[in-house]
């Protein structure tokens, strides 16, 4: 085959995927702007013939979106800051602090990731339950308050850092805590970003969990309230698609601004330590 | 100076949390899936009992419980070698020389894995709907006959295995990527002075260079694809004819909705051990390949 | 820095730590919003077209019962079952409810329900005599009332007269046979593409209420075991799937068909089995050529006129509730006729007393005529608090008879083995001394 036959099939196969991984993208936010029932025909349109805000205005007046958006981001940014705080820290230990039993403990924490979370969530319940943590915003959260996964991407990254720059602080007499803070978190900012957006879009993303111990649509997040109305409102498809929008968008928006730490901490975390 | 306490500060928070909101509910889970914990325990626990082994037992007499392990594992054997292969192309065409506007593609391409689950499986839901959905309009003026698609038992699941492929594939995508930029270029070089054709370089050069990744992203992703719930919960609520009931989807509703926790955590736990089996095997394999 | 500010340091960070963590989670804890200082708040759950007709008549009610305020929440009629459950297991039910009847046993068993006896017997309002007595027995278990009916459902048959005229009937089938010399004849007459009836294969109401007309119960021993094997319930087995099998109905389910009432306005069927909340939907969307050309009629029996269901909702306190009194005010507030005639008139739904009827415009309405005859004629579902995951097999297994995966016999042995199972807990209990 000559370059340019090459270069032609190669640039328009990655075309054609392009389109089908982006497709259901804008035909969702097309649709979110259709009329009400302007979908269901045939043939089907692409673009709305009357563009209107009516779905939106629905879906936050009718259904409530606005408490489920907060709710959303109430609760990942909740998850984001505390988990954040903690895997740091227990990532920075396990890197750059000696002390027995510290491959033993790693390498516990890595064996239970062969055990799938679902295992935990009945019991997980009862307690809760007896905690008075079920409808809770907390109760959503707290399993999702560690994750070895990331205390894993800290490890890897902060292992790093410099030791003698660790020893030159402890002889000038700074504390281990200051020398975290003061030293250590900024020269892991790169990681906190990365782990940052992760755990913001697993917690955004999160379903099965949150559809469990969220029994009252107060304390809905997006995804639940989206798959609760999806069940009530088949047949409403332009004001599902408003609600897709609204689910979706803050979330891909976050990705196309911080992609490059996304696949960056995506890569750290494929390699194998 | 330094004491020995102190690096287990800094563990503490994540060891409690773990300790309390994971070990412990593991050990529980298992105890549990030991008692007909039920509705009616719920109500009052000395209505529960201590079962031993009659829950696994139970489910392996449950006919809907072979039904989505079958569900479950169709999913996984297509799912996985599908998504992979979907990566894999995805990235070679990405790497490939002569592709422009990569960084556009990239994220093109990667676009789907940061979405809601649910939010674009009702996506799908509507653009495969039998009569009003783009796919079989599509379709129809190719002159194929509609199919229906969620509501047929046949085509159901390849259509939640389709959407989980669009859905992941920009992942590992990225991960081959790395994988394949990591291959010096000289050795493509030199095949190239040998006058090797493409499909020869993929196969000597680029295939075997790749076996850690592919291992790794395989195991990955079929612990993923072992856990497929969100998918059938939103796009079919496991029908038609209960045939997108996979395993999760049946300890939820065991477990959340009728509250046989019991019963549930025994499923759970036979999902565990599945899952454990399939990677070992998976590891075994690529380790006798010398790949891992 | 000395050894002990460095300590206090690391100390101070933890507490920190710590601190945040514990406020998130109790920041977490608080429920729904606390009492106002004054009032109280009443949260009531009612399920979705209900819930937004209750909003309607709700003002008036907190006029004259200053200082309590009602917070509708809206359960879709499809997950309500779980929701209601799920909030009986996570210690997070509401004051009152909106409750299929044929969930009582299953909560009040689970002492999730206070006992109402006391206060209907002090009402001035509620009057246990004039309710229908199929209905107001749905509301009692083991001699104990736990709800007032609240609105009435049963299913019974709406149809086309015009396709029945032009098939040769001048009236509704009375009997089995009569429907299916009817079915037979107007499928004749549709050809291929149009059917005789709509039987939405993912619903359980047909079968049950099917099942309800014959003589032997669907569970035998006290509720001990599954009863499907009953020459009467292979009957009504038999006669639902030729139904399928003769293609008299489409074998779909309802999420296929998303606009019942076009499909109706346009042929697709001249039969639909349906409750009274159609009622309104059909009168609102039938076209104008066809608004006389639609009826009701109570659903034939095997022999003759038939029972159906005993079907609807009651309001039922819950036993965790701190708001009784108020809660009790509510219900009695909901049960005045002219509230329900005010609530029928916003959806449709039929109240459960007779001099609710009385004086309204159900009385002379022609469509409403066939419920009022059906309604004397009603019969509750076992009282089990199993019944709703077996009505959900009774679903399952009805899908695999419609679509022919399994043949009558195979389909009454199939739902007596899953009933069983699901009673064995309940076997149990009653062989312990443990009422269930």
């Amino acid at each position: 085959m000559n370059p340019r036959a090459a270069r032609a099939v190669i640039n328009g196969l990655l075309v054609g995927v392009a389109v089908i991984a982006l497709f259901p993208l804008a035909w969702m936010l097309s649709v979110s702007f259709m009329q009400p029932g302007a979908a269901s025909s045939l043939p089907p349109p692409l673009l709305p013939a009357h563009p209107t805000l009516a779905n939106y205005a629905r879906l936050f007046g009718y259904a409530g979106m606005g408490r489920y958006l907060l709710n959303s981001l109430g609760i990942a940014t909740g998850i984001t800051l505390l988990s954040l705080a903690i895997n740091l820290m227990a990532g920075y230990a396990f890197a750059k602090l000696r002390f027995a039993g510290r491959e033993a403990t790693f390498r516990t924490l890595l064996g239970a990731l062969v055990i799938p979370a679902q295992v935990t969530m009945m019991p997980l319940f009862l307690m809760l339950k007896w905690m008075g943590l079920v409808n809770t915003y907390a109760g959503v959260a707290v399993p999702m308050l560690v994750s070895v996964f990331g205390i894993f991407l800290v490890r890897q990254y902060a292992r790093g850092l410099p030791d003698e720059l660790l020893e030159a602080a402890r002889i000038d007499g700074a504390s281990e805590a200051r020398i975290f803070v003061q030293i250590v978190l900024p020269l892991l900012r790169p990681i906190v970003v990365t782990l940052a957006i992760f755990t913001f879009l697993a917690s955004w993303n999160d379903f099965m969990w949150p559809l469990i111990i969220l029994t009252g649509q107060e304390h809905y997040t997006l995804p639940i309230a989206l798959a609760a109305l999806s069940r009530e409102h088949v047949q409403d498809s332009e004001l599902m698609m408003a609600g897709s929008v609204v689910t979706t968008m803050p979330v891909l928006v976050l990705f196309l601004v911080m992609q490059r730490y996304y696949i960056q901490g995506l890569l750290v975390g494929s390699v194998k330590g | 100076m330094r004491r020995r306490w102190v690096p287990w500060v800094f563990l503490t928070p994540a060891l409690i949390v773990l300790g309390v909101f994971f070990a412990l509910p593991v050990i529980g889970g298992f105890i549990l899936s030991l008692t007909d914990f039920d509705v009616y325990a719920l109500a009052d626990l000395h209505n529960l009992r201590f079962v031993g082994l009659e829950n696994y037992l139970a489910l392996l007499r449950r006919p809907l419980f072979w039904r989505a392990l079958a569900h479950t594992m169709y999913f996984v054997v297509v799912g996985v070698p599908l998504s992979i292969m979907a990566s894999l192309g995805a990235a070679l065409l990405l790497n490939s020389k002569l592709a422009r506007f990569k960084g556009f593609f990239r994220t093109a391409l990667f676009a789907p894995v940061v979405t809601t689950v649910v939010a674009v499986a009702v996506i799908w839901r509507y653009l495969f709907n039998t009569r009003y959905g783009l796919v079989n309009y599509a379709l129809h003026s190719l002159g194929v006959q509609p199919v229906d698609w969620l509501g047929d038992p046949h085509w159901a699941m390849p259509t939640i295995i389709a959407f989980a492929v669009w859905k992941n594939f920009g992942y590992n995508m990225v991960i081959f990527l790395a994988g394949l930029q990591a291959i010096p270029t000289d050795l493509y070089e030199a095949s190239r002075i040998d006058g090797a054709s493409p499909w020869q370089r993929f196969r000597h050069i680029t295939w075997p260079m790749l076996g850690p990744t592919l291992v790794m992203v395989g195991v990955l992703t079929m612990s993923g694809y072992f856990q497929l719930f969100a998918e059938p919960y939103v796009m079919t609520e496991g029908g038609p004819l209960q045939s997108t009931v996979s395993v999760l989807y049946l300890m939820y509703e065991d477990g959340f909705k009728w509250w046989n926790l019991g019963l549930a955590s025994a499923v759970a736990f036979m999902l565990f051990v599945l899952m454990f089996a399939a990677t070992a095997l998976l590891m075994r394999a690529a380790r006798k390949r010398g790949l891992a | 820095m000395t050894v002990a500010t460095r300590h206090s340091f690391v100390r101070r960070t933890i507490t920190v730590c710590i601190a945040v963590i514990g406020v998130a989670l109790l920041g977490g804890c608080q429920r729904a919003a606390p009492a106002a200082e004054q009032g109280i708040t009443l949260h009531f759950w009612a399920m979705g077209r209900e819930a937004d007709a209750v909003r309607q008549v709700m003002p008036a009610f907190e006029a004259s019962h200053p200082g309590v305020h009602v917070d509708v929440q809206t359960l879709p009629w499809a997950g309500a079952h779980q929701k209601l459950l799920t909030a009986f297991a996570g210690d997070t039910t509401p004051d009152l409810c909106q409750l299929g009847n044929t969930w009582i046993p299953e909560l009040a068993t689970l002492g999730a329900l206070a006992p109402l006896d006391r206060q209907v017997a002090d009402s001035r309002v509620v009057r246990p005599g004039d309710y229908f007595p199929g209905i107001w027995d749905t509301n009692r278990l083991h001699g104990t009332l736990y709800g007032v009916p609240w609105y009435v459902d049963t299913r019974l048959l709406f149809y086309r007269k015009d396709l029945l005229a032009r098939a040769g009937f001048a009236h509704p089938p009375r009997t089995w046979a009569e429907w299916a010399t009817q079915l037979a004849a107007i499928k004749r007459q549709a050809g291929p593409d149009r059917y005789a009836i709509l039987l939405p294969t993912n619903e359980f109401e047909q079968l049950e209420s099917l099942g309800l007309q014959q003589s032997e119960p669907m569970l035998r021993d006290n509720g001990r075991y599954g009863n499907f094997r009953s020459p009467g319930f292979k009957r009504v087995l038999a006669f639902y799937a030729q139904m399928y099998r003769k293609h008299w109905s489409p074998v779909v389910a309802n999420t296929e068909i998303p606009n019942v009432w076009a499909e109706f306005a346009r042929g697709y069927y001249a039969f639909y089995f349906s409750g009274p909340w159609n009622i309104a939907e059909f009168k609102q969307r039938m076209p104008k050529a066809l608004r006389d050309k639609w009826a009701t009629a109570p659903l034939p029996g095997p022999h003759g006129p038939g029972t159906s269901l005993a079907g609807g909702s009651s309001l039922v306190i819950f036993r965790a509730s701190a708001h009784k009194r108020a809660a009790w005010q509510l219900i009695e507030y909901l049960s005045r006729p002219a509230v329900q005639r005010r609530f029928y008139q916003l959806v449709g739904d039929m109240p459960p007393r007779r001099s609710s009827w009385d004086n309204s415009a159900l009385a002379d309405d022609p469509y409403a005529k066939a419920f009022r005859v059906q309604l004397e004629h009603v019969r509750p579902v076992p009282k089990v608090p199993e019944w709703e995951q077996i009505a959900t097999e009774l679903r399952l297994v009805g899908e695999q008879l419609a679509h022919g995966q399994l043949n009558v016999d195979q389909a009454a042995d199939e739902l007596d083995r899953r009933a069983d199972q699901i009673l064995s807990k309940r076997r149990w209990m009653l062989d312990h001394g443990r009422t269930p």
